[in-house]
């Protein structure tokens, strides 16, 4: 005897999808609200797009970093967000040096470009140390062993960085040729918003091209369908796993020099919220996927920046741009909920812990 | 086993390894900050036995480690990668003697290579480093030749002294109470640190001390003495005493680091129930201690408007709306497992810190100026304000909540929690309603954390967002790891090691999460079962490990 559907629904998936439609039921009443009210023409809806499609940009460097090493190991690399860190906040220094010597300025390119690769060596060397001393002895222990670890290496680089460099905060001095914005007919955009948004999207090209196109990003793929299988067809899987790690680490580098083109500013905590939301753009994307990680960050950059003022400024809420990290964690939730899988990617949260 | 030989470049890396940790320890800040504080007053301070201590340690491993050589030459290898260290060390002054590296690490300090130099000014003062990397490289093999049944207690009293002479500060304090009694150890601590006759008392103690242990024949069983009824009741009462005892003989700054231990072992052990019984990694945890102290917060702070209700009257709707929240935030997590559940958690932390941080909720929840003007508890007559008074309130939940966790343990609840732990799709298969029982776990989880909270915010009689952190979700998480998943007096003995010993070392509230990272990462590569481990879960783990080995 079948059974019909609905005995199939149970006072969990009521709960559950009651919630998910009081939501929707926000967002689009809020959303007609604010249109309605006319307060914001359209230049305002295209500057806070661009805006949202440079942070979006940058969480999408991020997020893959989070999306190879699950690939591959099947684990969330919690510390991924101070590698991030690592690397810029290294970089201020020099920086700092090549503003004295008058770089910046006279040469913003090139300043940009060596702060990128001092950032892409350092945040690189932290994620390929990571591997080899935390994670690497606890392959195969049981799933909450190295996740534990995660969180403690992350606690102990973070504050690492604050004993070498100190808990205030440093700025990164800021090209003149960066602060200029280019005027379109309706709208501006900003020299550094342009060079995050396609210099992201280069790397990202890069890196897709990496993975999908060379020997080494071939094992890749193969390590993370099947470990055993790919090591008795002599892939060095510990190689293959560092190569990943490196990748996700210089990636990361890249992100933090994207990062500081549109906020300045790096201090010791800096890697933890855009690591959480990066981390948000991977599941939103389908964690393990690289053209997912790039939609994911993309998306959730637009959502952050339009979603506040369009859900919650119809609905008289004041200061709605406060909640814009509640609504990207409240995206993760929700996509955690209701689609798994991601955008393109395959079910994986129910995979066996 | 495999054989090896030791070489030349094992020796060289180990040196290397050594002087990386001095100089790190050295650039964090560590070395200086400990600069001032003696362990032997005049002779050592904590900062040297951070400089020294990694030398002193690679030495003896590198003896250790190269068992079939002969003996000179492993004599030898040990003062080579001591000598390495201490080059490394010299070359970081050489350097921060010639380009100014403080601009980058803002240690650096010319009194910092001062510490590193002992003093000798700068060119001479290269040379410092590599005599005591040749002299400490000497100690650890001499350390490392002594015979294992002396070598071990010769370490633990190493060990012990360090620890007593750092903790002279606690250690007078109490003692000064004592009086007469006090009179007749006092003289063993100087200003700062032991003096030079009280370590190697100390030492002498401590060492024939665990000599006596170790080299006692191994008893088989308990004790008989302890197994008999009035002994073993004697000794609890006597424990209780002591309990008791405590805050007049500690003093008002002691009680309340004891508060504060207190407060983590009741999240401690709620959290137990949820990520050590249950098996669910829960990262938003301090979500539920905010929930409990903003409730209490709006309920009796007359700035609010709402009531006006006291403290006892505030609780039960406390308690009520933390495990409503807990329930709430079980439901949509039924299915996820592992690292998402984790992320997810975390996420609904960052939520609730927002939401009360928001100007949005500001007409109730107070917004950045938090919520003042708490009711404190009363019984009968009797406000309670003082920390001491609160040690007694905290101490009479902990014993309520003590009394539950255990019972809650094995009952059939707790076998639920467990067999969900081990393998949920099987526990479901055996028919565990999954729903039920996860929802049990992170609404007794809840609960206590409620409990904790309600009493945070009426000891303060205030309540901000910034106090509501992700950190305290982390150190709750640090305290049940560290003292072994799923084992209650694990929460109290991990609670009293990384709550209560950096509230007694100020110079050491710096550097906690450092160190809290750091032995996170150690405990889950060397044991990962914790200090007091559950006998369970210790079962699992090693059972893992045999499978791996195989």
């Amino acid at each position: 005897m079948r059974k019909s559907w609905w005995h199939k629904v149970t006072i969990t998936d009521i709960i559950v999808w009651a919630i998910g439609i009081a939501i929707a039921v926000v967002v689009v009443y809020g959303s007609i609200m604010t249109l309605a009210s006319g307060k914001y023409t359209l230049a305002n809806w295209i500057d806070l797009a661009i805006r949202g499609l440079a942070q979006g940009a940058v969480y999408a460097l991020i997020a893959m970093g989070y999306t190879l090493v699950y690939g591959v190991l099947k684990m969330i690399n919690f510390a991924h967000s101070e590698v991030f860190t690592g690397g810029v906040f290294t970089a201020v220094f020099l920086a700092q040096w090549l503003a004295t010597i008058g770089i910046v300025n006279s040469n913003p390119f090139l300043y940009w470009i060596l702060c990128g690769i001092l950032a892409m060596i350092i945040s690189t060397g932290i994620a390929i140390l990571l591997e080899r001393v935390a994670y690497r002895p606890l392959r195969g222990a049981p799933r909450l062993v190295p996740l534990i670890t995660a969180i403690g290496a992350s606690f102990f680089l973070q504050y690492t960085y604050r004993g070498f460099y100190g808990s205030g905060i440093q700025a990164y001095p800021m090209p003149e040729l960066f602060q200029q914005s280019i005027e379109f007919n309706n709208f501006k955009i900003y020299v550094s918003q342009l060079v995050v948004i396609i210099s992201g999207f280069l790397m990202m090209l890069v890196l897709f091209s990496i993975v999908q196109y060379t020997r080494i990003g071939k094992a890749m793929r193969a390590v993370s369908e099947d470990k055993e299988v790919s090591a008795l067809m002599g892939i060095d899987v510990d190689r293959v796993i560092v190569f990943t790690f490196a990748l996700g680490g210089a990636s990361a580098g890249v992100a933090g020099i994207l990062y500081v083109m549109l906020f300045p500013i790096v201090n010791f905590f800096m890697g933890f919220i855009p690591g959480l939301k990066a981390f948000t753009a991977a599941v939103l994307g389908g964690i393990g996927s690289v053209p997912g990680a790039f939609l994911g960050g993309t998306l959730l950059g637009l959502l952050e920046s339009i979603g506040p003022t369009l859900f919650l400024d119809g609905m008289g809420i004041p200061a709605p741009y406060q909640l814009k990290d509640a609504i990207a964690f409240a995206i993760l939730v929700f996509i955690l909920i209701f689609r798994p899988t991601g955008i393109m990617g395959e079910k994986l949260t129910q995979a066996k812990a | 086993m495999k054989s090896y030989t030791f070489s030349l470049k094992q020796a060289l890396l180990l040196g290397l390894l050594g002087g990386g940790i001095s100089v790190y320890l050295s650039l964090v800040g560590m070395v200086e900050a400990f600069g001032e504080r003696y362990i032997i007053n005049g002779v050592i301070t904590m900062g040297q036995v951070f400089l020294l201590g990694p030398l002193v340690m690679i030495a003896y491993m590198v003896f250790m480690r190269s068992v079939n050589l002969p003996t000179a030459r492993r004599i030898g290898y040990s003062l080579i990668a001591g000598l390495v260290g201490g080059l490394l060390l010299s070359l970081l002054v050489l350097i921060g003697n010639t380009i100014p590296l403080r601009n980058m690490f803002i240690n650096a300090s010319p009194a910092l290579f001062e510490i590193i130099t002992f003093g000798v000014p700068y060119p001479a003062g290269l040379v410092v480093p590599i005599i005591y990397g040749l002299i400490v490289g000497l100690i650890g093999s001499a350390i490392a030749m002594l015979p294992e049944k002396i070598r071990k207690p010769v370490i633990v009293g190493i060990l012990m002294t360090i620890v007593i002479g750092l903790l002279r500060d606690l250690l007078m304090t109490i003692i000064l109470r004592w009086g007469p009694v006090g009179q007749l150890v006092v003289w063993a601590f100087a200003k700062s640190g032991l003096t030079l006759i009280g370590a190697i008392l100390v030492f002498a103690l401590t060492t024939s001390l665990s000599y006596w242990r170790t080299s006692r024949p191994p008893s088989k069983g308990p004790n008989p003495v302890l197994q008999k009824r009035p002994v073993r009741f004697s000794l609890y009462g006597l424990g209780i005493l002591v309990l008791l005892m405590l805050p007049p003989l500690l003093g008002i700054f002691f009680s309340e680091a004891l508060n504060n231990v207190g407060l983590y072992i009741l999240m401690g052990l709620g959290l137990n129930i949820v990520v050590g019984y249950a098996g669910l990694l829960d990262l938003g945890y301090v979500a539920f201690y905010a929930i409990g102290a903003y409730t209490m917060a709006v309920l009796t702070s007359p700035e609010m408007g709402f009531a006006s209700l006291t403290y006892w009257q505030a609780v039960p709707f406390a308690l009520f709306t933390a495990v409503l929240a807990g329930v709430l935030l079980g439901l949509p997590v039924l299915r996820m497992r592992g690292d998402y559940l984790a992320i997810v958690t975390l996420g609904f932390g960052e939520i609730v810190r927002l939401l009360f941080l928001s100007d949005w909720l500001k007409p109730f929840l107070g917004g950045t100026q938090g919520i003042q003007a708490i009711a404190q508890p009363t019984i009968g007559p009797i406000t309670i304000s003082t920390p001491q008074q609160f040690y007694y309130l905290i101490l009479f939940f902990i014993v309520i909540v003590l009394f539950i966790a255990w019972r809650l343990k094995d009952s059939r609840i707790g076998r639920a929690w467990m067999a969900l732990r081990e393998d949920e799709d099987v526990a479901q298969a055996m028919g565990l309603n999954i729903v039920m029982v996860k929802l049990m776990a992170f609404g007794s989880g809840a609960l206590f954390s409620g409990l904790a909270g309600t009493i945070f915010a009426s000891k303060l009689t205030s309540v901000y967002p910034h106090s509501m952190n992700f950190l305290v979700s982390i150190n709750v998480l640090a305290v049940i790891i560290i003292g072994g998943m799923g084992s209650i007096p694990g929460v109290i003995v991990g609670a009293l090691a990384l709550v209560g010993f950096p509230e007694l070392l100020r110079e050491f509230s710096e550097y906690r999460l450092l160190v809290y990272g750091a032995v996170l990462v150690a405990m889950m590569l060397y044991k990962p079962e914790g200090l007091w481990p559950e006998a369970r879960r210790k079962l699992e783990l090693h059972e893992e490990a045999e499978i791996i080995a195989e």
